[in-house]
C-alpha cells in the first residue's frame, strides 16, 4: 500500500491534449482572478463579507454565481458533444468513446447537480426570508455548510478533469456498468463522493427551508398569506428532505460495492441490479420537480408583478403546487417502462405520470388568468415566462406522450427523450431561473441589469434551444438513441448539422447574458434602484432597500393579507406619504460570520479526494479535520453580533427617505397631469 | 421558566412547546401567525425534520434487505445466522440507554451538572454495550466466512444493521463531545437545545433498532 | 406529416404488428394533446399581446382574481383529457405487452437474444445454430425472443418492428416481435454499455421461409461451433468486424448464461477497453 494510494503521475492526463490544455486553462484563469483579487487588496474583504457570511442573501448570490460558471463548464461539454455528432457520421470523430463517454456524463451530472440545484437554491436563499419578512433562515450557520459542501461537490467533479478521469456511465450509473469490474477506474468513484458530499449540503438546505417557512414567519402572516415562491419553496425542499436520503442510500450501496465488495448491484453474489433503478429514480423523479417547482413559483412572482395583477387562483395554486409535490414520489417507474414490469404496473405509473400533468396544466392556466385584465409588460423577466409557457407547453406534451407505456416502448432512451427532458429542464427550470437572477438582481445589488441585451439574450436563448433541441424530436423518431460517439445513419446527419447551428445560437445568448452583466456592472449608475422596488413589486422583499441591510427589516412588518407590500403601497399612493411612522428603533441580534461552513468544505474536499484514490491516512486526517471544526464551532460562546439602534435607524431612514422621496414626486406628478388635463 | 407540576391553566405552557403566550412576545399560535417561533422550538423541530430524512435513508436499506433476503448465493439465510440471545440483550441495553438519556434530561432540566454527567455516562456505557455486542457479531460472522461479500442477503443484513450501528457510534461520539461541553459551558441555552437534539437522535436510533430487531432477527428467525 | 412520413426508416415506417400499433397510439397521442396545447400556446400569446399596457382598447380587471366557472374549467379540461390517455394507456400496455404471444397461424420461433460488449449474439435453439450481429428471422411469422446479457445491462431494439426491451445479466425476459414483409431493418442496443456501444448495432433481416430455410442450413454447414471455449472469447471486450454465424451451439448455453452459471463478460483488461473492430471468423 503506498502513501498516495492508487493516485500517482499517471493520472494527470499528459498524453490526452484536451482535458490537459482545458484544465490548463481553468488554472490559469483561476490564478490570474486570484492574483487580481491578492492585488487590489480584496481578499480580507471577500473573507469577511462572503466567505465566512452566514447571511442569506450573499449565500444565495454565491449559489447563483456557481451556478452561473457551472453553467459554462457544462455548456462547452454540450458544445463538445454536438459537435461529435456533427462531424461523427461514418468517421471517428475528435473524441475517443472513453472521452466522449466522460463529457456525456459530465454535462448532465454538472447541469443537475451543481447548476440547476444551485441556481434554484440560491434564488430560495436570497428571497424566501425577504418575501416571510424574516431577518434569516432557520440555521444561518448550516447554510453556510450547505453553500460550501455544494461547491466541494464541484470541485471534486472539475478536479476529474485533470486529476483522474471522470465516470463514463451517464450521468446516473447504473450497475453492473458502475460496478467495479466493467468501471474499473476512478471515474465513478468520483461521481459518487462529489455527490454524496454535495448532498449532505443539499439535505441540510432542506432542512433549513422547511423548517424556515413552517416557523418562522412575520407575525400575522398565516400560511395562505404566504407568497407563491415560498409555497413552491416549500414544497421543493420537502421533497428534498424526502428525496434526497434516498440517493444518499442509494451511491453508498454502490460505493460499498466498489469499494469493499458488497453485493447490493453486482453481476455475482446474488446482487440485483433492478434495485439501484428503482431507488436511483425513487429519488430521480422528485429531484426534478424539485427544481420545477421554485421555478413555478418564480413564474407565478413575475407573471403578477408584470401584469399588475394579483396571481389568479392563489388557493388553486396551493393545492396544485402541493399535489405535484405529492404526485411526484409516485410515478418513478416510468422511467424504466421497459425493463418489463408488466402491464399493470406499467400502465398504473404510467396514469399516474399523466395525472401530474392536470396541476401542471392548472397552473399555466391560472398564469394565464392573471394576465388577463392586467396591464402586461414585455420586460425581460415577462418575456422569459411567456417564452416558458410556449416551451413547457411542448415539452409537457412530449412527456405525457412518454408516460403511455407502448409509446415509451419505442422512444426510452432515444433522442426523442433526450429533447423531451431537456425541453422541459431548460424550458422551465433554466428560463425560470433565468427570469428570476433578471428579477432580484437588483434587490441583491441595488441597480437593475440592461434591458437590451436581456431581451437579446432571451432571444437568442429561445430561438437556439429550438434550433438545438426541435432536430431531437425528429431524429429520436428516426430511431437514433442517445450517447452515440459515431453513427452510419445518414438521415441523422442533417438534423445533428441543424442541432449543432442551434447550439451556437444558444452559445450568442450566453454571451449576451454575460455581457449585460458587464455592461450593467459598468454603467449602474444609471440604473440605480433608489426606492428598492424598481418593478412595481407586489410582496415583502420589495419594501426593503436594494441591497436590505444585514437585518432585512429594522421591524418586521405586520401581515394582515396576501400581498402584503402591495396593500401597502395602494394606501401610501393613496394619501401620498408612507403609511407607518418611523419605529422604535432597537438593537438587532445577527448571527456572527464564521469560516466553519468554509473550512467544513475544506476537509470534505481532502476526504472526499482521499477516499477517491485510495489514500486512506489522508482520509483520516480529513476526516478529524471536519469532527474538530465542528467541535470548535460548537465551543464558540459568541454566536451573535449586535448591530447598534442608531446604525438600524441610519439605514432604515435611509430608505424611509427615498420612498417618502419617490411618493412625493409620483403625487406631484399625478397632479400636474391632472391639472394639464383640465 | 416555570417548575414543572405548577398548575395548569387552559392555554398554558408549562414545558415551553410553544403553543401559548408568554410575556412580551406576541402570541404563538403554531401556526407562524405569531411571528418567528421561539429558538428552542425552531431547533428542536429542524432536527425533528432531519430525523424524518434519516429515516427515509434507513427505509431504502429495510427495502434493499426485503428484495434480498433470499438472495442467498448458495449460503446461510437468518435463521442459521442470528442468535437471538445476543440480539435481547443488545435490545435491553439500548432501550436501557434510551432511558438512562431520558433520565439525562430531566437532570438538564434541573441544570444538575452532577447527575448530568453521570446519567451521560450511563447512556453512553450502555450505547457502548450495545455496539460491542454487534461488533462482536459483525466479526463472528465474518470470521466465520458469512461476512458481508459473501451473498447479497449478507450484504443487505450488514449494510442495514451496521448503519444504524454507524449512527449510534456517531451519537456516541456526539455524547462523549456533551460530556465535555457540559462543565466546560454550563447550561447555556445553545448547550441545552443541542442536548434536546442528541436525546430525539438517541430515542430515535431506539426506534429504529426495534424496526431492525422485528423485521431482521425476529421475523428472520420465524419464518422458514 | 409530410415531414413524418420523409422521416428515416424507423418507429414511423413499421414493418410490423407491434410497430404499428405503436406508431398509431404515438400519433393519436398527439393528435389529442395538440388540441389542447395549440390552443393553450395561443392563447397565452394572445392574451399576454390583448393586455400589454399600451393598449387603450383593453379592458382592465384589477380584481378578477378568482372565479369558480374558471376553475371548474381548467381543472376538469386537464382531468378529462388525462382520463381519455389514461384509458388509452391501460388499453394499449395490456395489449402490447411485450411478454404477450402474438396471433398466428404459424408457430412462433423461437430466439434467444444475449448482449455481450459489444456484440449481439442470436441463439437460435430449435436450430441449432447462432448468429453474431446479425439476425436473419422469416417474414410473417411471430418471433419469440428471450432478451438476457452476459455482462452489463443493454436494451434490444428494432425501431421499425417494436417495442424495445431491456437485456439484463441474470434475467430473461420476453419480447414477441414480428416482421410483416421481407426487408432489413435496423436494430440497436439503446443503453449505454461501455466504449463500443456505437458499435453495437446490426441488422434484422426478413426473408421468406424458403431462403430462411437455406440460410439456417448453409450456417450449419460451416462456421466454427458455440462451445464453452468460443463462448470464453466472446465475453472478451470487442467489436467484431463482420457478422458470422456459429454452426452449432452447446445445449444449455442461454440457460447457463441467464443462470449464471457461466462467468460473466469481462470488463476492461488492464484497465483499457478495446474498441477496435477485431476480425472474428
Amino acid at each position: 500500500m503506498t502513501l498516495l494510494g492508487k493516485l500517482t503521475w499517471q493520472a494527470i492526463p499528459l498524453q490526452e491534449p484536451l482535458p490537459l490544455y482545458s484544465g490548463l486553462a481553468v488554472v490559469v484563469i483561476m490564478l490570474a482572478v486570484a492574483a487580481w483579487v491578492l492585488a487590489k487588496g480584496y481578499l480580507p474583504y471577500l473573507w469577511r463579507e462572503w466567505i465566512t457570511s452566514v447571511d442569506h442573501k450573499r449565500i444565495g448570490v454565491m449559489y447563483c454565481i456557481l451556478a452561473g460558471v457551472m453553467l459554462l463548464r457544462g455548456f462547452i461539454d454540450a458544445i463538445m458533444m454536438r459537435t461529435q455528432q456533427a462531424m461523427a457520421y461514418n468517421a471517428p470523430g475528435f473524441l475517443p468513446p472513453s472521452h466522449f463517454d466522460q463529457v456525456f456524463s459530465a454535462h448532465g451530472t454538472i447541469m443537475i447537480f451543481f447548476v440547476a440545484m444551485p441556481f434554484v437554491i440560491g434564488l430560495m436563499n436570497v428571497v424566501v426570508p425577504l418575501q416571510l419578512g424574516v431577518r434569516d433562515v432557520a440555521f444561518p450557520t448550516l447554510n453556510s455548510v450547505s453553500f460550501w459542501l455544494t461547491a466541494a461537490g464541484a470541485l471534486l467533479v472539475n478536479l476529474s478533469l485533470v486529476i483522474g478521469q471522470f465516470d463514463r456511465t451517464g450521468w446516473l450509473p447504473y450497475p453492473p456498468l458502475s460496478e467495479l469490474r466493467y468501471s474499473p477506474g476512478v471515474g465513478v468513484d468520483y461521481y459518487c463522493w462529489a455527490l454524496q458530499i454535495s448532498g449532505i449540503g443539499t439535505l441540510m438546505t432542506g432542512i433549513n427551508f422547511v423548517t424556515t417557512i413552517l416557523k418562522l414567519r412575520a407575525p400575522g402572516m398565516h400560511y395562505t398569506r404566504m407568497p407563491m415562491f415560498c409555497w413552491t419553496a416549500l414544497a421543493s425542499n420537502l421533497l428534498i428532505v424526502a428525496a434526497f436520503p434516498v440517493l444518499t442510500a442509494t451511491l453508498a450501496m454502490l460505493l460499498l460495492d466498489r469499494y469493499v465488495g458488497f453485493h447490493f448491484f453486482t453481476d455475482t453474489g446474488g446482487g440485483n441490479s433492478m434495485m439501484f433503478m428503482n431507488l436511483i429514480w425513487a429519488w430521480g423523479h422528485p429531484e426534478v420537480y424539485i427544481l420545477a417547482l421554485p421555478a413555478f413559483g418564480i413564474y407565478s412572482e413575475v407573471v403578477s408583478t408584470f401584469s399588475n395583477k394579483p396571481l389568479f387562483g392563489y388557493r388553486s395554486m396551493i393545492y396544485a403546487t402541493m399535489a405535484i409535490c405529492i404526485i411526484s414520489f409516485m410515478v418513478w417507474l416510468h422511467h424504466f417502462f421497459t425493463m418489463g414490469a408488466g402491464a399493470d404496473v406499467n400502465s398504473i405509473f404510467g396514469i399516474a405520470s399523466m395525472i401530474i400533468a392536470v396541476p401542471t396544466g392548472v397552473k399555466i392556466f391560472n398564469w394565464l388568468f392573471t394576465m388577463y385584465g392586467g396591464y402586461v409588460r414585455f420586460s425581460t423577466p415577462m418575456l422569459w415566462s411567456i417564452g416558458f409557457i410556449v416551451t413547457f407547453a411542448i415539452g409537457g406534451m412530449t412527456g405525457v406522450l412518454l408516460a403511455v407505456p407502448p409509446a415509451d416502448f419505442q422512444l426510452h432512451n432515444s433522442l426523442f427523450l433526450v429533447a423531451h427532458f431537456h425541453n422541459v429542464i431548460i424550458g422551465a427550470v433554466l428560463f425560470g431561473v433565468f427570469a428570476g437572477y433578471i428579477y432580484w438582481f437588483p434587490k441583491a445589488f441595488g441597480f437593475t441589469l440592461d434591458e437590451r441585451l436581456g431581451k437579446w439574450a432571451f432571444w437568442l436563448w429561445l430561438i437556439g434551444f429550438w434550433v438545438a433541441w426541435g432536430p431531437g424530436y425528429v431524429v429520436g423518431l428516426e430511431g437514433m438513441t442517445r450517447r452515440l460517439q459515431h453513427y452510419d445513419v445518414a438521415e441523422w446527419r442533417p438534423w445533428l448539422l441543424v442541432a449543432e447551428a442551434g447550439v451556437f445560437i444558444i452559445l450568442l445568448g450566453i454571451i449576451a447574458q454575460i455581457a449585460q452583466i458587464v455592461v450593467s456592472v459598468r454603467t449602474r449608475e444609471q440604473r440605480r434602484d433608489v426606492t428598492g422596488d424598481p418593478w412595481d413589486g407586489r410582496n415583502l422583499e420589495w419594501s426593503t432597500a436594494s441591497p436590505p441591510p444585514s437585518f432585512n427589516f429594522a421591524v418586521l412588518p405586520d401581515v394582515t393579507d396576501q400581498e402584503p407590500y402591495w396593500d401597502m403601497k395602494a394606501r401610501a399612493r393613496e394619501i401620498g406619504q408612507l403609511t407607518r411612522p418611523e419605529p422604535q428603533y432597537e438593537p438587532i441580534h445577527m448571527p456572527r460570520n464564521t469560516p466553519t461552513g468554509f473550512v467544513t468544505a475544506f476537509f470534505a474536499v481532502i476526504t472526499g479526494f482521499a477516499l477517491i484514490w485510495h489514500i486512506w491516512w489522508l482520509v483520516l486526517l480529513g476526516l478529524l479535520g471536519a469532527y474538530a471544526t465542528f467541535v470548535v464551532f460548537a465551543w464558540r460562546d459568541h454566536d451573535e453580533e449586535l448591530i447598534p439602534a442608531e446604525e438600524v435607524a441610519r439605514l432604515d431612514r435611509a430608505n424611509r427617505a427615498a420612498r417618502a422621496a419617490a411618493l412625493a414626486h409620483r403625487q406631484l406628478r399625478r397632479e400636474s397631469q391632472l391639472e394639464s388635463r383640465e | 421558566m416555570s417548575a414543572p407540576g405548577s398548575a395548569l391553566r387552559a392555554g398554558s405552557d408549562p414545558y415551553h412547546i410553544g403553543h401559548a403566550p408568554s410575556a412580551g412576545v406576541p402570541e404563538y399560535t403554531g401556526h407562524g401567525a405569531g411571528g418567528p417561533a421561539p429558538k428552542r422550538i425552531v431547533v428542536g423541530y429542524g432536527f425533528w425534520i432531519f430525523i424524518l430524512s434519516d429515516v427515509i435513508l434507513f427505509s431504502c436499506f429495510f427495502a434493499t434487505y426485503t428484495v434480498l433476503i433470499d438472495a442467498r448465493n448458495g449460503g446461510p439465510g437468518p435463521r442459521e445466522l442470528f442468535d437471538l440471545h445476543n440480539t435481547a440483550i443488545e435490545t435491553a441495553c439500548l432501550l436501557a440507554s434510551s432511558f438512562a438519556c431520558g433520565m439525562t434530561s430531566l437532570a438538564v432540566a434541573r441544570q444538575n451538572l452532577l447527575w448530568t454527567e453521570i446519567f451521560l455516562a450511563l447512556t453512553g456505557a450502555l450505547g457502548l454495550a450495545f455496539i460491542g455486542l454487534e461488533a462482536h457479531e459483525f466479526f463472528g460472522l465474518v470470521a466465520r466466512g458469512d461476512g458481508p461479500t459473501r451473498s447479497a442477503f449478507l450484504t443487505a443484513f450488514f449494510a442495514l444493521v451496521g448503519c444504524h450501528g454507524a449512527h449510534v457510534t456517531a451519537g456516541l461520539l456526539w455524547l462523549g463531545t456533551m460530556m465535555a461541553q457540559f462543565p466546560a459551558k454550563g447550561f447555556k441555552q445553545t448547550i441545552r437545545h443541542r442536548y434536546l437534539c442528541f436525546s430525539l437522535f438517541w430515542h430515535a436510533l431506539d426506534i429504529i433498532w426495534i424496526g431492525i430487531f422485528t423485521v431482521v432477527y425476529l421475523i428472520g428467525t420465524i419464518t422458514p | 406529416m409530410l415531414l413524418l412520413a420523409g422521416c428515416g426508416r424507423a418507429q414511423l415506417q413499421p414493418a410490423g404488428p407491434i410497430s404499428d400499433a405503436e406508431r398509431t397510439i404515438l400519433l393519436d397521442s398527439v393528435v389529442i394533446m395538440l388540441a389542447i396545447v395549440v390552443p393553450t400556446i395561443f392563447a397565452t400569446l394572445a392574451v399576454a399581446w390583448w393586455y400589454r399596457s399600451s393598449n387603450p382598447r383593453a379592458r382592465r380587471q384589477p380584481d378578477f382574481v378568482y372565479s369558480g366557472r374558471v376553475e371548474l374549467i381548467i381543472w376538469s379540461i386537464p382531468a378529462l383529457v388525462i382520463i381519455f390517455l389514461g384509458g388509452i394507456a391501460w388499453i394499449s400496455s395490456h395489449d402490447l405487452d411485450p411478454a404477450q404471444p402474438l396471433p398466428a397461424r404459424t408457430a412462433p420461433l423461437d430466439i434467444q437474444v444475449v448482449s455481450l460488449d459489444w456484440k449481439w449474439l442470436f441463439i437460435y435453439p430449435k436450430l441449432g445454430i447462432a448468429s453474431v450481429n446479425r439476425l436473419v428471422v422469416p417474414a410473417g411469422v411471430p418471433l419469440h425472443l428471450m432478451l438476457t446479457s452476459a455482462s452489463v445491462w443493454n436494451v434490444f431494439w428494432i425501431p421499425q418492428l417494436g417495442s424495445m426491451l431491456y437485456c439484463m445479466n441474470g434475467m430473461a425476459d420476453t419480447l414477441y416481435l414480428q416482421a410483416d414483409h421481407p426487408g432489413v431493418y435496423r436494430g440497436e442496443s439503446a443503453m449505454i454499455s461501455g466504449d463500443g456501444f456505437a458499435d453495437m448495432h446490426f441488422n434484422a433481416e426478413a426473408v421468406s421461409q424458403d431462403q430462411f430455410d437455406a440460410w439456417v442450413a448453409s450456417s450449419r454447414s460451416s462456421g466454427p461451433a458455440l462451445d464453452d471455449a468460443a463462448y470464453r472469447d466472446l465475453l472478451r471486450q470487442s467489436v467484431p468486424a463482420h457478422p458470422y454465424t456459429y454452426s452449432s451451439v452447446r445445449a444449455g448455453l442461454f440457460a447457463d448464461i441467464v443462470m449464471l452459471r457461466l462467468p460473466p463478460g469481462e470488463g476492461p483488461s488492464g484497465g483499457v477497453a478495446s474498441v477496435r473492430p477485431v476480425g472474428l471468423q
